[in-house]
C-alpha cells in the first residue's frame, strides 16, 4: 500500500513528504539543520533532550521535531524567537548538570555538546552548578570501557544501544528526578555487569560520560623504552575507518599510509592481524570439518553443531552470560588479535630471536571488548600476557596526531614479515559475513578441491547489512577423503549485532531453525562497525567502510587464506598441522559460564 | 458571564444513586453513537484537571478499527492537596465501576483497567472483592467486559496518563511522545480511554438522569459539579463537592479562616491565587480548572516556604527523561534558594520566571509544562517573601 503524501512548510519553504516522517526528517530533505542530542539514526525515538524544539502554527507547545511526525498544512519554524530561547535554555542546562572540564576530555573536540555550546557561545553558567561531587568519581573498573556520569547528559543513547542494537540491556535508566542516572544492575561497576565491553554505547554517546578506557600513554612508554621490542598488529576494519579521524573521506583505505604512520610512531615491527585471520580460517574451517565428521561419520553424539565462531569477544561474553549452555557450540578457535600474540611472543620471538619477556605486543582494533580479551587469563599461553596493549581506532589516531605526522601525506608502505602478510580473505573478517565466506572460500576447496561455485569468489549471499542472513552451499564432486560430505547442502547463519545474535540462538535453542556454521559479530556491520571506530557511526557510514573492504579483497593478489605463504609456512616449521598439538597449546581456549547477576 | 452563589451538591456521594446495575440495564440498550452524544451534549470534561471533552475522548477511541480497546480508570491520584479519589473509591466505587462498562460498552473494549495509587493498597482488598462481584454481574448481564486493577508504586508521574500506560506494562513509568494519543495508541499501543475517577462517576450520573439535568450545574464552559479536596488553613478542610464556575471569594468565604491570604487552586502543578485576585478568579475551565486541590494559605504561611516545597516535590518526582523538567525544577528549586540567601541578585528571579516559561512549552509532558503555573504565580505575587 502506497502511503499518502504530506504538504507541509517549514521556514515558509513548502517540501511534500511521506505520511510518517517527522518534522526533523522533512527539515533535512530542506537542509534545513535541526540540532540534536538523543536522536540517533541506528536507534528508536526517545524525544527526550528536547534541544531540537520546533514551532508549530496553532499549537500550545514547541515540538520536538525528532518525535513528532508531520500532518497535512502544518507550518513549522526552526528559528522563531521561541524556538531559539528554549533551544539556549536547553543547552544551558544540559551544561549546568554537565561536568565540563573539556580540556581533559577524551571527547575534547568530538562532543556534540560541546559543539552545541559553542554554537550558542554559552560561556559561564547563566544557572547554577549542579554537578555532585559523586558523579565526578569515574568507573574504571572495566578495562574497555570507563563511564563518567558527571559528563551524562541522560539522552539515554546508550540504554537504548545498549537494549535496541545488542539487547544486553547492562545500562539502563534508574531513579528519578534529580537522582535519575543512567546505571548498571544495582549500580555495580561495570565489570561486574553483563556489559560485553563491545563500547556501541561509546560509539552513540554524544558526550564523554562513555568512552574506551585508553592505553595510550602506557604504548608511548613501552616504545620509548629501548629494551622493549614493540609489535604492534592491525585489525582489517582499521585500515578502511581510520581516515575518518584524520581528515580523510569516509570509506577511504588507507592501509599503507597506516603502516608508514606506525613506523613513524615508533613501534619495531609493523604487522597484521590479517595474517591470524587467514590461520584463523585453516584452524576454524577443519575445526568445522572435524565437527562435521564426528557428526555425520562416528555419530558422535557430544560433537555440538552448528559451530558458532569466536572472533568476537563481545559475543563471547554475551554467550557466557546469556547462553552459557551453548558454549560447547563454540569454536574452540582464539580470536585472531589472540592467536597474533600467541606466536608473536613464541613463533616470532624464536625466528627474530628477542626473548619473549623483552616483547610487548601491542594490538589496533575496531574494538573495545578487545581490551577485555587481552587480559583474560586464557590468554596468556605464550607464557606471558600474549597482548599487552589494545588501542582502538581512535586511539591510535590520537597517537598519530601526537606524533606529528601528517597522514594525509604518508606513503603508502607493506608491513613487516613475519607476520605480516595476509589474503582478501583475512580483510574481509572486519565485514559481517567476511568470516563466513572466508571459510567457505577454504572449506569447500579443501573438500571439492575446487573454488567456491561463486564469481569472482564473491560469495554474495553472505554479504549486506541485513541483521540475519541464511545461506545454503551444496557440495558435490567431493575428494575421496570428504566423501561423506557428497551431497550435503551446508547450511550456514550470519548475525550481526547482539540483538540479532539472540534471535538467531534462541531460534537454535527452540528448535526452530538448524544450521551447520554460524557466525556472529558483536558490532551491527560486523568489526567496520565496531566500538572502538571513529564517531560518529551509522548505516550509511558502515556501508562506505564495508564496501572498502571488499574493495581492498578484491585488490589483493591472493584472496584465499589457505594461499597465504606465510601461514603455509608458519605451519610448515612451527605449528605442523592445523588443530596440531601445538595449535592446540597456543591458539585454541575453552570459555566458562558467566552469572548474568 | 453566568454568576451564582456557591451551592453545595450531593451526586457524587448520594447512596439513592446507588442503583448502578439499573442504569447500566439501561444504557446498554441504547445504541453506543447516541450514549456518547450524551456526554458530549453533557459538556463534560474530564476532572483530572487537564479537562479534555469527555464524550470527544470516547468518540475518538470508537472511531479507531482496531479488535482490542481498553478503558483506564486514572487512580493515581498524586497531586499533593488532592484526595478525593480515594473518597470515591472508598463510599462509592460500584459508580466508578459502572462508568468503565458503560465506556467499555460504546467504544467496544472488553477490558477495563482501574491504575491505583501505590500509596491507596489499603483499598486494595476491598475493591478486588467487589470488582469481582462486579464483573460477575455484568458478565449475567451478557456485557462482554471485565475491570481488573493494577496497583502504583508511588511515582507521581505515573498520574501521567502515557506514564501510566508504561508503568501497567511493566516498564519504568516515563512519558511517551505525543502523538500518538492514548485514543489511538495507549495502553499496549491499542486505542484506550483514560479517564478519571471522578469523571467516570458523572458518566454514570448523565446516563441516569440524562446530560440536561447535569447541564443544570455549573456555567456554559464549566458543566456540572466537582469534588474539591479542602485543605490547608481552613477550619472546615475535607471532601465537598460545589458546583462549577464559582468564583473563588465566595470559596474563601465559606471555607476561608478568615485571613486567607492566598488560594492554592489545582494543587502544587496549579496557580496560586493571592487576596486581591479572589474577586475576579472563576473556579472552571473558564478560569482556573482544577483537579480538584484547593490549598488555603493564611497570613501566618510564608510563601517561600510552600514555592520550596512544591519545587522541592517536582524536583523529586519529575521522572528525569526530559532535559527542561528534570534540570529546570533542580534550577529552579536552586534559584529560589541563592536569591534568598543572597547568592543571586533578585533580578535572578527574572531569569527563572524565563526558565519556567521554556519549561511549560519544551517539556515533553504535563508535569514540566505545569511547573510554571506555581512558580511564575507565586513569584509575580510574593515577591518580597521569596527575596526577603
Amino acid at each position: 500500500m502506497s502511503k499518502y503524501m504530506v504538504n507541509l512548510k517549514i521556514n515558509n519553504i513548502p517540501v511534500t513528504v511521506e505520511e510518517g516522517t517527522t518534522i526533523l526528517e522533512a527539515a533535512r530533505k530542506l537542509n534545513i539543520s535541526i540540532p540534536t542530542l538523543c536522536y540517533h539514526e541506528d536507534l528508536s525515538v526517545a524525544g527526550n533532550c528536547r534541544v531540537c524544539l520546533v514551532e508549530v502554527a496553532g499549537a500550545k507547545n514547541l515540538a520536538a521535531s525528532c518525535a513528532a511526525p508531520v500532518s497535512e498544512g502544518m507550518e513549522v519554524n526552526t528559528n522563531s524567537k521561541n524556538v531559539r530561547t528554549s533551544r539556549r535554555h536547553v543547552v544551558e542546562l544540559l551544561l549546568s548538570e554537565h561536568n565540563a572540564d573539556c580540556t581533559k576530555c577524551f571527547k575534547n573536540g568530538h562532543c556534540e555538546l560541546q559543539d552545541l555550546a559553542s554554537e550558542y557561545r554559552i560561556g559561564d553558567h547563566v544557572f547554577i552548578d549542579l554537578v555532585k561531587p559523586q558523579d565526578k568519581v569515574v568507573d574504571i573498573s572495566s578495562p574497555s570501557i570507563q563511564k563518567d556520569d558527571s559528563k551524562c547528559i541522560r539522552c539515554q543513547r546508550c540504554v537504548r544501544t545498549c537494549s535496541e542494537l545488542q539487547s544486553v540491556s547492562a545500562l539502563a535508566v534508574c531513579y528519578k528526578g534529580d537522582h535519575q542516572r543512567i546505571s548498571t544492575f544495582l549500580s555495580k561497576p561495570l565489570h561486574e555487569v553483563v556489559c560485553t565491553n563491545c563500547g556501541q554505547c561509546v560509539n552513540r554517546c554524544p558526550t564523554g560520560a562513555l568512552t574506551e578506557r585508553t592505553y595510550i600513554e602506557e604504548v608511548w612508554d613501552a616504545i620509548n623504552d629501548p629494551t622493549k621490542h614493540v609489535v604492534v598488529e592491525t585489525a582489517p576494519a582499521v585500515r578502511v575507518a581510520l581516515g575518518e579521524d584524520l581528515g580523510i573521506e569516509t570509506g577511504t583505505r588507507v592501509t599503507g599510509k597506516m603502516v608508514s604512520a606506525l613506523r613513524h610512531v615508533g613501534f619495531d615491527s609493523v604487522l597484521d592481524t590479517d595474517f591470524t585471520a587467514d590461520l584463523t580460517i585453516l584452524e576454524e574451517g577443519n575445526e568445522l570439518l572435524r565437527r562435521l565428521k564426528k557428526a555425520l561419520v562416528e555419530k558422535d553424539e557430544t560433537v555440538r553443531l552448528p559451530m558458532f565462531t569466536s572472533c568476537s569477544p563481545g559475543w563471547i561474553k554475551f554467550i557466557e552470560h546469556t547462553y552459557s549452555d551453548f558454549l560447547p557450540h563454540l569454536s574452540t578457535c582464539k580470536s585472531p588479535q589472540q592467536m597474533f600474540g600467541a606466536l608473536a611472543k613464541t613463533y616470532y620471538a624464536q625466528k627474530k630471536n628477542i626473548n619473549a619477556k623483552n616483547m610487548v605486543v601491542v594490538s589496533i582494533m575496531p574494538c573495545t571488548a578487545k581490551k577485555f580479551e587481552s587480559g583474560r587469563p586464557e590468554m596468556r599461553d605464550s607464557g606471558y600476557q600474549d597482548v599487552d596493549y589494545v588501542l582502538t581506532t581512535r586511539e591510535l589516531a590520537m597517537m598519530i596526531k601526537q606524533a606529528g605526522i601528517d597522514f594525509a601525506k604518508m606513503e603508502d608502505t607493506a608491513y613487516d614479515s613475519i607476520m605480516g602478510d595476509s589474503t582478501g580473505a583475512g580483510v574481509i573478517f572486519g565485514n559481517t559475513g567476511g568470516v563466513m565466506e572466508a571459510a567457505l572460500r577454504t572449506a569447500y576447496e579443501v573438500v571439492t578441491g575446487r573454488e567456491v561455485p561463486f564469481a569472482n569468489l564473491n560469495i554474495v549471499p553472505v554479504r549486506g547489512m541485513e541483521g540475519v542472513k541464511e545461506a545454503k552451499v551444496m557440495i558435490k564432486d567431493v575428494l575421496p577423503e570428504w566423501s561423506f560430505l557428497e551431497g550435503v547442502e551446508l547450511s550456514v547463519a550470519i548475525a550481526h549485532g547482539l540483538a540479532n545474535a539472540n534471535k538467531v540462538v534462541q531460534a537454535v535453542r527452540d528448535g526452530k531453525a538448524s544450521y551447520h556454521f554460524i557466525e556472529i559479530m558483536g558490532c551491527p556491520g560486523g568489526c567496520i562497525g565496531g566500538g572502538g571506530q571513529p564517531i560518529p557511526t551509522n548505516p550509511e557510514i558502515r556501508q562506505k567502510r564495508a564496501d572498502a573492504i571488499y574493495a581492498e579483497d578484491e585488490g589483493l593478489p591472493k584472496r584465499k587464506s589457505h594461499d597465504n605463504p606465510e601461514v603455509l609456512h608458519l605451519y610448515k616449521e612451527f605449528l605442523g598441522e592445523p588443530l596440531g598439538h601445538k595449535s592446540h597449546d597456543l591458539l585454541h581456549t575453552h570459555y566458562k559460564a558467566r552469572k548474568r547477576y | 458571564m453566568e454568576k451564582r452563589n456557591l451551592k453545595k451538591v450531593d451526586i457524587i456521594f448520594d447512596i439513592s444513586e446507588c442503583d448502578y446495575l439499573a442504569v447500566l440495564d439501561k444504557t446498554i440498550l441504547r445504541d453506543p453513537d447516541e450514549v456518547i452524544l450524551d456526554i458530549i451534549d453533557s459538556g463534560l470534561k474530564g476532572r483530572g484537571g487537564a479537562g479534555f471533552p469527555t464524550g470527544l475522548k470516547w468518540k475518538f477511541t470508537k472511531n479507531e478499527d482496531s479488535e482490542i480497546k481498553y478503558v483506564i480508570c486514572n487512580a493515581d491520584e498524586g497531586e499533593p492537596g488532592t484526595f478525593k479519589d480515594r473518597e470515591i473509591l472508598d463510599r462509592v466505587p460500584e459508580k466508578v465501576f459502572t462508568g468503565m462498562a458503560i465506556c467499555g460498552f460504546c467504544i467496544g473494549a472488553k477490558e477495563g483497567y482501574i491504575y491505583l495509587r501505590g500509596e491507596y493498597n489499603f483499598l486494595l482488598e476491598e475493591l478486588k472483592m467487589k470488582i469481582d462481584l462486579f464483573n460477575k454481574q455484568i458478565r449475567e448481564k451478557g456485557l462482554e467486559f471485565t475491570i481488573g486493577i493494577r496497583s502504583g508504586s508511588g511515582a507521581y508521574i505515573c498520574g501521567e496518563e502515557s506514564a501510566l500506560f508504561e508503568s501497567m506494562e511493566g516498564y519504568r513509568g516515563e512519558p511517551r511522545n505525543k502523538p500518538p494519543y492514548p485514543t489511538v495508541a495507549g495502553y499496549n499501543w491499542k486505542p484506550t480511554v483514560i479517564n478519571n475517577v471522578e469523571t467516570l462517576v458523572y458518566v454514570s450520573m448523565i446516563c441516569r438522569l440524562g446530560p440536561d439535568k447535569f447541564k443544570e450545574l455549573g456555567t456554559k464552559d464549566s458543566r456540572g459539579s466537582k469534588v474539591f479536596s479542602v485543605s490547608g488553613d481552613t477550619p472546615s478542610a475535607g471532601i465537598f463537592e460545589l458546583e462549577l464556575g464559582m468564583p473563588l471569594n465566595e470559596f474563601v468565604e465559606e471555607f476561608g479562616d478568615g485571613d486567607t491570604k492566598a488560594v492554592q487552586v489545582g494543587g502544587a502543578s496549579g496557580h496560586c491565587v493571592p487576596r486581591k485576585q479572589f474577586n475576579e478568579t472563576i473556579i472552571g475551565f473558564e478560569g482556573i480548572p482544577t483537579g480538584g486541590s484547593m490549598m488555603i494559605f493564611n497570613s501566618s504561611r510564608s510563601m517561600y516556604n510552600v514555592l520550596h516545597d512544591y519545587l522541592e516535590f517536582f524536583t523529586e518526582e519529575s521522572c528525569g527523561q526530559c532535559t527542561p523538567c528534570r534540570v529546570g525544577c533542580q534550577q529552579l528549586l536552586k534559584g529560589i534558594e541563592a536569591v534568598k540567601k543572597g547568592e543571586r541578585k533578585p533580578a535572578y528571579l527574572e531569569e527563572l520566571k524565563k526558565l519556567a516559561l521554556t519549561m511549560k512549552v519544551a517539556a515533553k509532558c504535563g508535569l514540566g509544562q505545569s511547573v510554571a503555573n506555581p512558580f511564575n504565580s507565586i513569584i509575580d505575587n510574593f515577591r518580597e517573601e521569596i527575596i526577603y
